[in-house]
């Protein structure tokens, strides 16, 4: 909320100054303006060339029966993919991981960072233990997390010493259990990193004056930094909904391009429908995606509004 | 008249010493509460630190193992994963946190007898490292660019990155197909060299952390005479230093980590990185396979104790996203 302020009053410092200039020296500021604009050319040229226009290729792809007749099917392509069982089973997947590991990685990244921000010892050592996860690459723990949850590994072993059955984590219905810790584990140091930068910014005065009103704990969190967090929790929201999206390689890594029927996502549909290089289905999967993923965004972004909008400024 | 002032005087049993006495007591309490709440924090904090660590710290301590140690505690376990079999349920896997003997076998015979391994880890380094360079370096440009004379359609443009960048790999990965196919860079580095270093994450980043360098500073300069060049080298590159390492760190995390375009882009399977390779291991070698994955999380855990806090700094800029 604060960038928002002061970059509102950079800018209109900004213009102001730029109306300023405009009676001075036009000229230089026009040139100043065309270099500048060339410093930004190569990257706009490159997301334009590898990212903006076969984007716009694949939108085209997926209207038409096949790039060779070009013939204009509108939605057809659409109906097909939905239709695909293969791709309903790796939607509902992928849906339902995403359901359940979201608001864990959420709530428990935010819980985290509580209790970093509380004054205990050792705060910045925590810090790095959490933090350590995001750079081990998971190629490297699929190993040890293979053994873990293997019928006979550990997790079953201490699972026993509470006389609980012992689970075939890996080819059973729990498999989307161990994909959810593994998600969690990589990503709640990022995410909470994100809410103690959160946390440290609420201002002090704030908290004292709600404590001087004897507010109680719960209050102070519930109504002053949940509300000055709105900001941080849509993006951490957002970006752990991205990381879930990407949860194919953790997958691919511990089973397989075909693992058991709960872990298949939509990333495995995209790797096999790639491989039989079927252009039409591919686009209209990536498109349907593409537009799932900016309505999911937006409604974060009014939701945030909505609540955030009293606090801002 | 003369006791009964001396009583009010008196502090000890006055309505006063209760009131002070009632303060400190609850003082105490306070304290006790707040001792015990932090040592129950960090009691969680511990349990929860252990259980992040413990994956990592298992890797390394088993990669010290010996071959026929491995596969006598954790044989069954890559053999099913291998063969699709059933599992015997009469042998136990045997986690072992400490090896019975530390040997250096597994890392000899990767770093010295099977170049495979290290072919593959080149691959991988010869895979990120080009793009973190050049991805930093037209990133740099590109924030300069959207830092200096805002108008109306660098914010546009600047708001399709924000999109782009919020994409999942699902749909960018079939357009980076499709433009590796019309440039026939299939199947070569370029293939995930191109889009990676135009990738729009790092502008966004470094865009967001110039803005907050203030207008009037190269303003200043201009005035004095400075050109474009001079600003974005002697003024923008300075102050964005600690960005750039920030940024740099963020990026060589996921390329390195990147298991989903080589896949994708590389058919050829003495091109993949060593991310791609490790789970192809076959149980036969699984021995080698701790060593291996334990020399390929060496750099990014370098890179990490090296730059935690550049790390921290990036995240933490990456999260005012309305800014």
């Amino acid at each position: 909320m604060h960038f928002l302020k002061s970059r509102k009053q950079e800018k209109s410092l900004h213009f102001v100054k730029e109306k300023r200039k405009k009676s001075g020296s036009n000229r230089r500021t026009r040139r100043g303006k065309m270099i500048s604009t060339g410093y930004l050319f190569p990257s706009a040229a490159g997301v334009l060339l590898f990212f903006v226009l076969p984007f716009l290729i694949v939108i085209y792809y997926s209207v038409v029966d096949n790039p060779i007749s070009n013939q204009f099917v509108f939605l057809d392509n659409y109906v097909m993919v939905f239709q695909n069982a293969a791709f309903k089973q790796a939607a509902k997947n992928t849906l339902m991981f995403s359901l359940v590991a979201v608001p864990l990685a959420v709530v428990l990244s935010l819980f985290l960072a509580m209790m970093l921000e509380s004054k205990i010892p050792f705060k910045s050592q925590f810090r790095t233990f959490f933090l350590s996860p995001m750079m081990v690459p998971i190629a490297s723990i699929v190993l040890i997390w293979q053994v873990l949850f293997h019928y006979n590994g550990m997790v079953n072993e201490v699972l026993g010493i509470f006389q609980i059955d012992r689970i075939d984590w890996l080819n059973s219905n729990y498999a989307q259990v161990v994909i959810v810790i593994l998600f969690l584990w990589k990503n709640l140091g990022y995410n909470m990193i994100l809410f103690m930068a959160a946390l440290s910014s609420i201002s002090k005065d704030i908290l004292e004056v709600a404590v001087l009103e004897s507010a109680t704990p719960f209050q102070i969190f519930w109504h002053i930094k949940l509300r000055y967090m709105s900001s941080t929790i849509l993006f951490v929201t957002i970006m752990s909904l991205i990381n879930s999206f990407k949860v194919f390689r953790e997958i691919y890594l511990l089973k397989g391009e075909y693992p058991y029927d709960t872990m298949y996502m939509l990333q495995h549909f995209m790797n096999n429908t790639f491989s039989r290089l079927d252009y039409q289905k591919m686009s209209a999967a990536a498109i349907m995606m593409a537009i799932v993923m900016v309505i999911i965004i937006g409604i974060l972004f009014l939701t945030e509004n909505y609540f955030g909008k009293d606090v801002e400024g | 008249m003369k006791i009964q002032e001396k009583r009010a005087l008196s502090f000890k049993g006055s309505e006063l010493d209760r009131w002070s006495r009632l303060v400190k007591r609850r003082k105490k309490i306070k304290h006790a509460r707040e001792v015990v709440r932090i040592s129950f924090a960090t009691m969680i904090a511990g349990c929860f630190a252990v259980l992040f660590l413990m994956p990592i710290i298992l890797t390394i301590t088993n990669s010290f193992m010996s071959a026929s140690e491995i596969s006598a505690n954790y044989g069954q376990v890559f053999a099913t994963t291998d063969t699709g079999g059933k599992v015997y349920i009469s042998e136990k896997v045997n986690l072992k946190f400490i090896p019975d003997m530390v040997s250096f076998s597994q890392y000899i015979t990767v770093l010295l007898k099977s170049p495979e391994y290290l072919f593959k880890f080149w691959n991988s380094v010869i895979l990120v490292v080009p793009i973190v360079a050049f991805q930093l370096l037209v990133a740099m440009g590109a924030a300069y660019g959207f830092t200096r004379y805002r108008g109306r359609i660098k914010e546009i443009i600047f708001f399709i990155y924000i999109i782009l960048m919020l994409m999942p790999y699902q749909v960018t990965l079939v357009p980076n197909y499709l433009v590796a196919d019309w440039l026939h860079t299939l199947n070569t580095n370029w293939a995930i060299w191109l889009p990676g270093i135009f990738s729009p994450f790092a502008v966004y980043l470094l865009t967001k952390y110039m803005r907050r360098i203030p207008v009037s500073v190269m303003e200043a300069a201009q005035i004095d005479g400075a050109g474009e060049w001079q600003i974005f080298r002697k003024i923008c590159m300075p102050l964005c230093k600690g960005a750039m390492c920030s940024v740099a760190i963020l990026i060589f995390i996921d390329y390195w980590n990147m298991v989903e375009q080589p896949l994708i882009l590389l058919t050829d399977q003495e091109k993949h990185p060593l991310s791609v390779f490790l789970s192809k291991i076959n149980s036969g070698e699984i021995g080698l396979a701790f060593a291996v994955a334990t020399i390929y999380m060496v750099p990014p855990i370098l890179v990490f104790l090296y730059g935690e806090d550049y790390l921290v700094e990036g995240i933490t800029y990456q999260g005012g996203i309305k800014g």
